[in-house]
């Protein structure tokens, strides 16, 4: 039983990393870009949540607040890339990537601007409440992190591979010239792009807070979810998740067993060795042209 | 502008390109060297801490601008030459003037060895990898607590080189004497680096890695090379903060230390020394900065002291953005392109140092 307590959280963390994941592969997908302000989009997406809900702020209905919040972070991100990113068009990955570095700090200032540097915790319906399966204790906040995850992965995989947009957005990142040709929007792709990119940071960004408190330094849950994207194979949403859940169960495991200073560099020796032996994650995505 | 008639080969890799140049750094040099008849001892703390962090920054600018590999993970190399450099001097009872270039050395040499498995790597999975580095050091001084003492933290002894002793608070003129020479060595070092071979088929790597392999250069080699020398440079600049600091501990060479240290010498200017004294100076004088500009605001305002935590880092971050966005290529960049408008007036065209664009493709396909 304690094994299996230990699979379920280990889960629903896991989960976590992946949606943040799958923010750095969406974006990395479509432009080629590395977001490295993917932790702190989903700090944002947590804390206007909880602006809009807790009484002390908006008091806003849980329900009314998700959606608004998701769409504040969807609008955000376009902006942001819209105004930013856009003058980063054509030029050098390395730029982009010390580019929202920076983004990160200044995100991660704004929200303790606002919201304080102290922990708060998300007035959410779903926390603090179990579920009995038999002998087994389960958080209803870990089964709802579970299946949004899961939801969300199969979502936007089939609007990766069978919408025309996504195609498009495939498209524009593999050879962007000839994307042009084929009358592709790419500019506009990528401000889209990044608006999806924040809306899955708000969502996981919600279920995280309604996991435990928040404050503005969990944008750095980011590094971990990074780790995660690579293990997996950046650049494949179902291996951001497979990553997210590798690393989610690690944790547990190995604070469990492995002694207290071993077990927290767990989820990086195993970054290492993946980048040493099989560079391109689990589930690779580099595929050797086909002439 | 002056226009330098090469008579010799030579010409192309002097150390100065004509005597005006190394008139203006015999200028900089005596201002330095008499710098402290017009500083009080707080003012030349901040110039020594200038220096040390300018050759950090030095140190990750031949890896990322000479040699074009991103890392993210320098405070790991600052770690190692720090605490090589206080444990040699502790444990082992050797003195300063051994111990320092041994501590450096010991980096360098962990910097290639770690480079060797990750130069396969490119853009931004090696930027992870040495993310991935600088995260594990952190947890391996904690877990190797015997000897680095874990979070608790060690001290650094005073600098001592034949009886003369050097210390922040005691001696601040001597220490900032010392520290300069070693960034004069450290420079020079640079100098003939860019000047040599190696520093060329740095250069050939960065600007196209499959021409310099065309040309004969030893792609993996050369990087590993590169990877050993930043990472030894920068431990000499950690050895030296861990001596400026007087107490350290795993704390003390976080991630958030590497990533500053990368942004430090974009702001500075990819790829010049120049760019990396500017950088180290943003660095090192923002805090100060910034409580300059909180007292005059409390002075205006005449409200009580005002403290925003987090105020420092946002800072930088939006220095930052504003320097990506409108002028890449830094500090120096900015300096370079006045001069020149001055230099061709009235020839100074917009454009001259536009940056050639280019339609991405991905790197998921070969």
């Amino acid at each position: 039983m304690d094994v299996l307590q230990l699979i379920v959280s280990g889960l629903a963390n896991g989960c976590v990393y992946g949606l943040i994941a799958m923010g750095f592969v969406l974006i990395y997908k479509a432009t080629e870009a590395v977001n490295f302000a993917q932790g702190d989009f989903m700090m944002l997406g947590a804390f206007i949540c909880l602006g809009l809900t807790n009484p002390q702020f908006m008091g806003l209905p849980f329900w009314i607040s998700v959606p608004v919040a998701i769409a504040i972070m969807g609008a955000f991100g376009y902006a942001l890339d819209l105004v930013v990113l856009r003058r980063m068009f054509g030029q050098s990955q390395v730029a982009v990537i010390i580019l929202t570095i920076a983004l990160g700090f200044v995100l991660r200032f704004v929200a303790g601007l606002i919201w304080g540097h102290e922990p708060v915790s998300l007035a959410s319906p779903i926390a603090g409440r179990d579920v009995r399966f038999g002998g087994l204790v389960l958080g209803l906040d870990e089964i709802m992190v579970i299946t949004v995850t899961l939801v969300l992965t199969v979502a936007l995989w089939l609007y990766f591979n069978r919408t025309k947009l996504g195609v498009a957005m495939q498209a524009s990142s593999q050879n962007q010239l000839a994307a042009y040709y084929m009358g592709i929007p790419v500019k506009r792709i990528h401000s889209l792009i990044w608006a999806l990119a924040g809306m899955v940071a708000a969502v996981a960004g919600i279920l995280f807070a309604s996991k435990g408190s928040i404050d503005p330094s969990i944008g750095l849950l980011g590094i971990k979810a990074f780790a995660a994207a690579v293990i997996g194979g950046f650049g494949s949403l179902p291996g951001a998740l497979l990553g997210g859940l590798i690393v989610g169960l690690i944790e547990p495991f190995a604070s469990r067993y492995i002694a207290a200073g071993y077990s927290q560099i767990m989820p990086y020796l195993l970054l290492f060795l993946i980048l040493v032996f099989r560079p391109h994650g689990i589930l690779a995505q580099v595929h050797a042209k086909k002439v | 502008m002056r226009t330098v008639f090469k008579t010799s080969y030579d010409a192309d890799i002097n150390l100065f390109r004509h005597g005006a140049q190394l008139g203006w750094y015999v200028l900089l040099l005596s201002v330095a060297l008499a710098l402290p008849l017009f500083l009080s001892s707080f003012g030349i703390g901040e110039m020594t801490n200038l220096l040390i962090w300018a050759i950090a920054c030095m140190g990750l600018m031949i890896l990322v601008g000479q040699t074009g590999q991103a890392s993210l993970g320098h405070a790991a190399f600052l770690a190692i030459g720090c605490y090589a450099n206080v444990l040699l001097q502790t444990k082992l009872g050797l003195p300063f003037i051994l111990a320092f270039p041994l501590a450096g050395l010991i980096a360098g040499v962990a910097g290639a060895l770690i480079a060797m498995p990750m130069t396969k790597l490119h853009g931004i999975y090696l930027a992870i990898g040495t993310l991935a580095i600088a995260i594990l050091i952190d947890d391996f001084i904690v877990i190797a607590a015997p000897l680095t003492n874990g979070v608790m933290g060690l001290f650094a002894p005073d600098i001592a080189i034949f009886g003369y002793s050097f210390n922040r608070y005691g001696n601040p003129v001597g220490l900032y004497y010392l520290i300069l020479a070693i960034t004069l060595l450290v420079v020079l070092m640079y100098r003939n680096l860019q000047r040599s071979p190696l520093g060329r088929s740095f250069a050939a790597i960065r600007d196209s890695e499959i021409s310099a392999q065309a040309m004969g250069v030893n792609v993996a080699r050369t990087k590993a090379v590169a990877f050993g020398i930043s990472a030894g440079v920068t431990g000499l600049g950690g050895a030296l903060i861990g001596h400026f600091a007087g107490i350290f501990n795993n704390e003390t060479f976080n991630v958030i230390i590497s990533i500053q240290l990368l942004l430090a010498i974009v702001i500075g200017g990819l790829g010049t020394i120049h760019g990396a004294f500017f950088g180290a100076a943003v660095v090192a004088l923002l805090p100060q900065g910034i409580a300059m500009g909180r007292d005059l605001v409390n002075k205006v305002l005449g409200g009580g002291s005002v403290a925003i935590p987090g105020l420092e880092a946002a800072l930088f971050g939006a220095i930052l953005i504003a320097f990506i966005l409108f002028e890449p290529r830094g500090i120096y960049g900015r300096w370079f392109k006045i001069r020149t408008y001055f230099e061709l007036f009235p020839f100074y065209r917009k454009d001259m140092f536009r940056r050639q664009k280019a339609y991405l493709k991905t790197e998921r396909m070969r």
